[in-house]
């Protein structure tokens, strides 16, 4: 299978009539996996800009640039953008599709048709979420969490906004169950459970989140919207309601999603650590387990949200217990990367170095993670900017990071060509510096009690907002050059052979790109996906 | 992909999941339901008084035999008897209209009374029989549309068996369908009990 199909665009030639049509109603796995893949980056170019442009209006104090109403509703854009239509579909959406069906042996996923259908939901929610921006009286400026009581008397248009996130938690819904039935039924001869590629197991644990945790915040935004149209009381602490039970509602589902953003850039970093150690992974069946492990605690410590919130002292003591536990996974699977990596034969090339800049930003966001499960500690930094660091370390420097490995490490595969490797590994090191420098004081400040989402602040914290506003030049720049390179790279880069990596999943027996129908026939597994013997890359 | 893959267990195996979803989507107005009762017991006593037993309990009735009936057509299709089904599936959706009739009769008796959300009525009553309304609107009302749903997807499921789309030896459509609608009955099920006999 040595490259046979390197120079044939492989799914990408044209089919039927071609043209958009042949994209936006395919059914083809690869091709809905790329609409998702590029909408995410639009939407990630999108909130990033607005990211950027609330960092400038922080650089000073003082009332500059934006008015504080402009303010509070950009930044809850940032928030439901980079929330519902960039992080949680971001990998298993991306390269759930176009991967997962590749690795386990299977053409296309259980139910293709539905797949699409959770793409058209996906466009359709992000049309409402445009929709309730520029329509009504004024974009919702509630925050992404759409908190009562304040929910329910802003005259912004909330309506519409959260209409949007019930369409796309449908949409994430359709793909988990589509996802849970694939890697059920259509596992080729062979590949039993202990075959399985990490990246699965974790689009399985991942999957399953979806769809149990996903059905608590359809109906928790519809009672907003219930309550604002409707007038029902049941949040309305003046009619006999209670705010509080609409937070343990909203981070039923809030918190277990942060699962679901993690997990699969879990998925990938298993992925990528062996190939480039040229070594089996270390531990294999606790980091497929320890999936399963964070997808169960992680669905139990929803009210570590609410420690200040005046919640019962039992509560608070039994939810930061749990919190705790779910450490214990998270710590497994690190430990485990470290040491496949250890004596191993490393290659640094930019997939692995995306990789490592995930462990490290993961081990800080997670580690002072801690910092806020404990309820002592918590009631210091509670709604400070440390939440907001230690959030932005986890999903930027934890998912964004293992989106872009994931992006760095299938590009061959997708698109048939390589990117200058120089020029990524250079875009790695400013985004990597950027993040820290940006993020990094936000830690600082919180411990002295800057508060989030204020629109100004004193003095004494003008520096450090400062330094942190520099970070996000940096960043951006480096993920410009990031992208830049990769679009170049789609165009003019060196064609790739079947397996440029010397990976041993079954995705990289295929050609790069792969044909319409992936696999001529049905392969029959007979090792472990992490077995590199007789494996070697091309070239 | 050219030629279609059926499956038939992946097919029931996505059903069951959505069903999950669905009963998810439910159990966060239950847990609404269960602490707010816990609250307000006294209240929530007082205010299942005011709901018409035998209304409730004829709907009641009405949605188990539309589940014997869904499950009498998949068991005629399954024998090879197509007209047989066709007439039980007529009867299932005949059976969803008497449900919403006979819900509307009772909705519209409750407005007349000055009883819907955001009404003065409920605004005066005691706190806990005014979240007991809250609840009871939004609860059978989410029911209602899944009625509704449920009914429509027997409808299209009849169209196909008319069309031999849905057959003897390809049903899957036809048990999934009937599968939902046992779950909406199922969701009566509980909200039956828990608003109309908890007085």
């Amino acid at each position: 299978m040595h490259g046979n199909g390197a120079a044939d665009a492989g799914f990408w030639a044209p089919l039927g009539r071609g043209g958009l049509s042949s994209w936006i109603f395919s059914t083809d796995h690869k091709r809905i996996g790329l609409l998702y893949l590029a909408l995410i980056l639009a939407m990630f170019a999108a909130a990033t800009t607005i990211g950027v442009v609330l960092r400038l209006k922080l650089m000073t104090p003082g009332n500059t640039l934006l008015g504080p109403q402009t303010y509070n509703a950009l930044f809850t854009l940032h928030g439901v953008i980079m929330i519902f239509l960039v992080v949680i579909p971001s990998i298993p959406a991306s390269f759930g599709n176009i991967i997962m069906p590749l690795q386990i042996g299977a053409n296309d996923v259980s139910f293709p048709r539905l797949n699409l259908f959770s793409w058209w939901l996906y466009v359709f929610g992000a049309v409402l979420a445009l929709v309730s921006i520029f329509t009504g009286s004024g974009a919702p400026d509630t925050g992404w969490t759409f908190y009562v009581p304040f929910s329910e008397r802003t005259t912004t248009n909330v309506n519409v906004a959260v209409l949007a996130v019930f369409v796309l938690g449908f949409s994430s819904i359709l793909t988990g169950l589509n996802f849970i039935t694939t890697i059920h039924r259509l596992r080729a001869p062979g590949l039993t459970w202990n075959r399985l590629p990490l990246f699965v197991w974790s689009l399985y644990a991942t999957a399953w989140i979806q769809v149990l945790a996903t059905p608590i915040l359809g109906i928790t935004v519809l009672l907003i919207f219930a309550e604002r149209v409707l007038h029902l009381g049941l949040f309305d602490p003046g009619r006999g309601g209670d705010p509080l039970l609409y937070q343990h509602l909203f981070w039923i589902y809030s918190h277990p999603a942060v699962y679901i953003m993690i997990l699969p850039a879990m998925g990938v970093v298993s992925e990528i650590i062996p190939v480039f150690s040229r070594k089996p992974i270390f531990g294999y069946k606790m980091i497929a387990f320890s999936s399963l492990a964070i997808a169960f605690a992680g669905s139990l410590v929803w009210a570590h949200h609410m420690f200040t919130s005046g919640m019962s002292d039992l509560a608070v003591l039994v939810f930061s217990f749990l919190t705790f536990v779910v450490a214990i996974p998270s710590a497994i699977k690190v430990f485990n990367w470290l040491s496949t990596l250890y004596k191993g034969s490393i290659s640094v090339e930019p997939p692995l170095l995306y990789t490592l800049g995930f462990v490290f930003m993961f081990s800080v966001g997670g580690l002072t993670g801690l910092v806020l499960g404990s309820a002592g500690t918590d009631i210091h930094v509670h709604d400070t900017y440390f939440v907001v660091a230690h959030f932005h370390y986890v999903i930027f420097g934890g998912t964004g990071l293992g989106l872009f490995a994931a992006l760095h490490y299938w590009f061959p595969k997708v698109f048939g060509r390589g990117y200058d490797a120089r020029r990524a590994t250079w875009a790695f090191w400013l985004s990597f510096a950027g993040m820290n420098v940006l993020y990094m004081p936000m830690f600082v400040m919180g411990l002295q009690g800057m508060p989030r989402r204020y629109y100004d602040y004193l003095p004494q914290f003008a520096p450090l907002q400062l330094i942190s506003t520099i970070g996000s030049w940096v960043l951006v720049a480096g993920l410009a050059l990031m992208f830049g390179n990769l679009v170049a790279g789609a165009f003019h880069g060196r064609r790739a052979g079947a397996n440029p990596w010397g990976a041993a999943t079954l995705e990289w027996t295929l050609a790069s790109p792969p044909p319409h129908h992936d696999f001529p026939q049905t392969p029959v597994v007979e090792r472990g996906p992490y077995d590199f013997t007789g494996v070697s890359a091309d070239e | 992909m050219s030629e279609t893959h059926k499956d038939y267990d992946a097919s029931k195996m996505g059903m069951w999941l959505f069903l999950f979803t669905e009963i998810l989507l439910f159990g966060g107005l239950f847990l609404l339901y269960a602490a707010y009762r816990h609250r307000y017991a006294a209240a929530f006593h007082e205010a299942g008084r005011a709901l018409d037993v035998v209304l409730g309990g004829a709907n009641t009735v009405v949605l188990i035999t539309s589940s014997l009936f869904v499950a009498m057509a998949i068991t005629a299709l399954q024998q090879g008897r197509k007209v047989r089904c066709q007439w039980f599936l007529a009867l299932t959706i005949l059976m969803a209209l008497v449900f919403l009739v006979n819900k509307y009769f009772e909705w519209t008796a409750k407005f007349q009374h000055g009883v819907y959300p955001g009404s003065e009525h409920l605004a005066a009553l005691p706190q806990g029989q005014a979240l007991f309304y809250s609840l009871y609107f939004a609860m059978t009302g989410l029911h209602g549309i899944h009625v509704l749903l449920g009914a429509s997807l027997l409808g299209v499921v009849m169209a196909f068996v008319a069309r031999d789309k849905v057959r003897r030896d390809d049903y899957v459509l036809l048990e999934n369908a009937g599968l939902y609608w046992h779950l909406v009955d199922l969701v009566w099920i509980y909200l039956f009990p828990l608003f109309y006999l908890i007085s």
